[in-house]
């Protein structure tokens, strides 16, 4: 089977965003970059489907430098070969679903994985955009994946359930939370990384069809109010709650 | 995969320095960390039980004599990267660091380096996966600071040795499938294989500790107990051989201690920023900064002492005394820290909520392990003077 894995690297879910000074990209000083934390269960399933049915498996990544380090990590967890779409800048979903979609081609794999959105901009856009590029069945939000031959049946997550989908490889899968338990690479398949090797390629596109005009922070929380009169104060809540806060 | 809340106090930017793999190592260790210690590890304290189930999984993750070379079931990974795992071992839980440290530094370690290529090749990749723990015998009743005085002694006998005497206070000494014993051979100490089971011998566990309770500790009992031939470490000859061993434990406390400081300064840090009183946070008081920044100068001493001697025990230039400087220093910092940040949370600080008592009731016991803080001093008191103190 052929495997492939979409790894983006993110920043860590405890860092303190900073907007840097051109109001248009975070401010990158200090910042520690971790793998995408919803590609680890992709990169997880992936490998169990190797393990289970034979193959290998190849981490793509489009990024900097920096975003060999969402290979490695991948590398770690037991892919096998590396790809990195080598770009500097900012880009939008549809450029990433592009350039990955322009690498996986050439692969020919009978399934791709994804995390279902990455942490940084939560766009959720990539696995569907890369479906559509590439003409193959995506489904995202997916908590549990059967393949028996070329045909899996699939769960997905829905508002209060969950549905079934039946499709056919080669297919698009968007990862969620629950479909696996991802591995702490032991210390042996982090040795065996270090040679595992990285092919880097030019982007085969930079367009970018959006542009980030500006990034603000969330506004500061306010200070709470308290009402301390007792029951007294329930007319004055109802009021503020109505026409202050504007919840009911 | 969630991502650790607490990150490691990383002051002078250490990171930098560490390589890929290092960070990997530390890393991988502390997402087990995460998951398998620390949600469990105070109801195990307090039963006085060691987590059994962790056995396996830490022997998958390789941190077992992962310094030795492949062949013996190691991953040939430097001291920087063991160092890493002991701190996040120990970040967790001392108990579960004591226990990588003895089936590392006290079993696999003698073992590879005194054992013959057979023992080698039979106990060291079963080791490494955790199939088999052992423990180390030194400490006797009588005979702490002073091992050399032990009176544990074997007798050489038509088929083997004969072991009589007693061991005390032995990390993992009930649940060992092999115990590495010193005991005295025509006057000379040696290293002697006891297999469980071996008639005439028992492991007691000890009862009633107030640190260290996730962890076994045992009295190891010798009553004519017959040793065969092979089961003596032959390449073993004088007190040297255990102090070789002590080494190397002791360089994995040096740095294990490190993470049981980091994880007190990261509580206490969140703890003083959120706790409210005279209607500010408690960290916005000069003496719990005071507190706050002698906490983070220590620690950063500290990984710098640790990490600069791995660089000098990968070179091949570090001494016995040099892990003495920093097994002395790091324990004794780490007890303060542990002790600080307990006062800081208040009552809360007392509560098992709070990783601090365990960590502060532990470092009693790791303090005084492998060479006691007055033993190190005088290590060094005799390095610096050439005039041994306690001879
Ligand atoms: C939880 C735990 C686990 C342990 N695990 C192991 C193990 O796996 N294997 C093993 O062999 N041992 C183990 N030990 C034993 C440990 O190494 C000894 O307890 C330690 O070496 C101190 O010996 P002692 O307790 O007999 O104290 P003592 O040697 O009696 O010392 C008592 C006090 O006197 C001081 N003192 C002694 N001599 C001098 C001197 N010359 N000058 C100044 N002060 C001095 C000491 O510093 C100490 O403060 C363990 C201990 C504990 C608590």
């Amino acid at each position: 089977m052929k495997i492939v894995v979409c790894v983006s690297l993110v920043p860590d879910t405890t860092t303190k965003i900073k907007i840097s000074g051109t109001n248009k990209t975070i401010d990158e000083t200090g910042v520690s970059f971790v793998i995408n934390p919803y590609d680890e269960y992709a990169v997880e399933e992936a490998v169990r489907l190797k393990e289970k049915n034979g193959g290998d498996v190849t981490a793509i990544s489009f990024g900097n430098d920096k975003y060999k380090e969402a290979i490695k990590k991948a590398f770690q967890m037991g892919a096998d070969a590396g790809v990195l779409i080598k770009a500097d800048g900012e880009f939008d979903s549809y450029t990433v679903a592009k350039n990955l979609s322009d690498a996986i081609k050439e692969i020919k794999p009978d399934i791709v994985l994804f995390g279902k959105q990455s942490i940084d901009f939560d766009g959720s856009q990539i696995p569907a955009m890369v479906g559509e590029l590439l003409n193959m069945p995506a489904v995202n939000i997916v908590t549990k994946l059967d393949i028996n031959g070329t045909a899996a049946v699939i769960e997905r997550e829905v508002e209060g359930g969950k549905e079934i989908i039946e499709a056919n490889l080669p297919l698009i899968i968007g990862t969620q939370k629950g479909i696996n338990n991802p591995r702490y690479p032991n210390l042996k398949a982090i040795m065996a990384s270090k040679s595992k090797p990285i092919t880097e390629k030019a982007p085969s596109y930079t367009g970018n069809k959006l542009e980030v005009t500006e990034m603000k922070l969330p506004a500061a929380k306010s200070k709470g109010k308290i009402l301390d009169g007792g029951a007294a104060s329930v007319p004055e809540l109802v009021k503020l709650l109505r026409e202050e806060a504007k919840v009911v | 995969m969630e991502i650790s809340k607490n990150k490691n106090p990383d002051y002078y930017l250490l990171n930098e320095l560490f390589t890929d793999e290092e960070k990997a190592i530390r890393d991988t260790v502390r997402e087990f960390v995460n998951h398998e210690v620390i949600p469990i590890i105070e109801k195990y304290n307090q039963e006085m039980k060691f987590p059994f189930q962790i056995i396996p999984k830490m022997g998958e993750l390789g941190i077992f004599g992962p310094t030795l070379p492949p062949e013996y079931g190691g991953m040939g990974i430097n001291n920087v990267a063991y160092g890493l795992i002991m701190q996040e071992l120990e970040r967790g839980d001392s108990g579960v660091r004591s226990f990588a440290s003895v089936q590392s530094g006290l079993v696999m370690y003698p073992i590879y380096t005194f054992g013959s290529e057979e023992q080698k090749k039979f106990w060291l990749p079963k080791l490494a996966s955790a199939e088999k723990i052992g423990c180390f015998g030194l400490t006797e009743p009588d005979f702490g600071s002073n091992p050399g005085g032990m009176i544990t002694k074997a007798e050489k006998v038509d088929g083997g040795y004969l072991l009589n005497g007693a061991k005390m206070w032995i990390t993992n000494g009930t649940i060992a499938d092999v115990a590495v014993v010193w005991a005295k051979l025509e006057g000379k100490v040696r290293g002697f294989l006891v297999e469980k089971g071996t008639k005439g011998f028992s492991a007691p566990e000890t009862k009633g500790k107030l640190s260290l309770r996730a962890s076994v500790t045992s009295e190891l009992v010798f009553e004519d107990c017959l040793i065969p031939e092979e089961n003596i470490l032959p390449n073993s000859g004088g007190l040297k051989s255990p102090l070789m061993c002590l080494t190397q434990a002791r360089y994995g406390i040096a740095w294990g201690v490190v993470g049981l400081a980091m994880e007190c300064y990261n509580t206490a840090l969140d703890y003083s920023l959120s706790r409210i009183q005279f209607g500010k946070p408690i960290a916005s008081f000069q003496i719990t900064q005071e507190k706050l920044a002698y906490m983070l100068t220590e620690i950063t001493k500290a990984q710098l002492l640790c990490f600069h001697l791995a660089k000098l025990k990968d070179g091949g230039t570090m001494r016995p005394q040099h892990v003495s400087m920093a097994k002395r220093n790091n324990c004794e910092i780490a007890k303060t820290i542990a002790s600080m940040s307990r006062e800081m949370l208040g009552a809360n600080g007392i509560l098992d909520e709070y990783p601090v008592m365990r960590h502060l009731n532990n470092i009693e016991s790791v303090k005084t392990y492998e060479g006691t803080h007055e033993m190190h001093t005088l290590i060094l008191g005799e390095d610096i003077t050439g005039i041994a103190a306690f001879e």
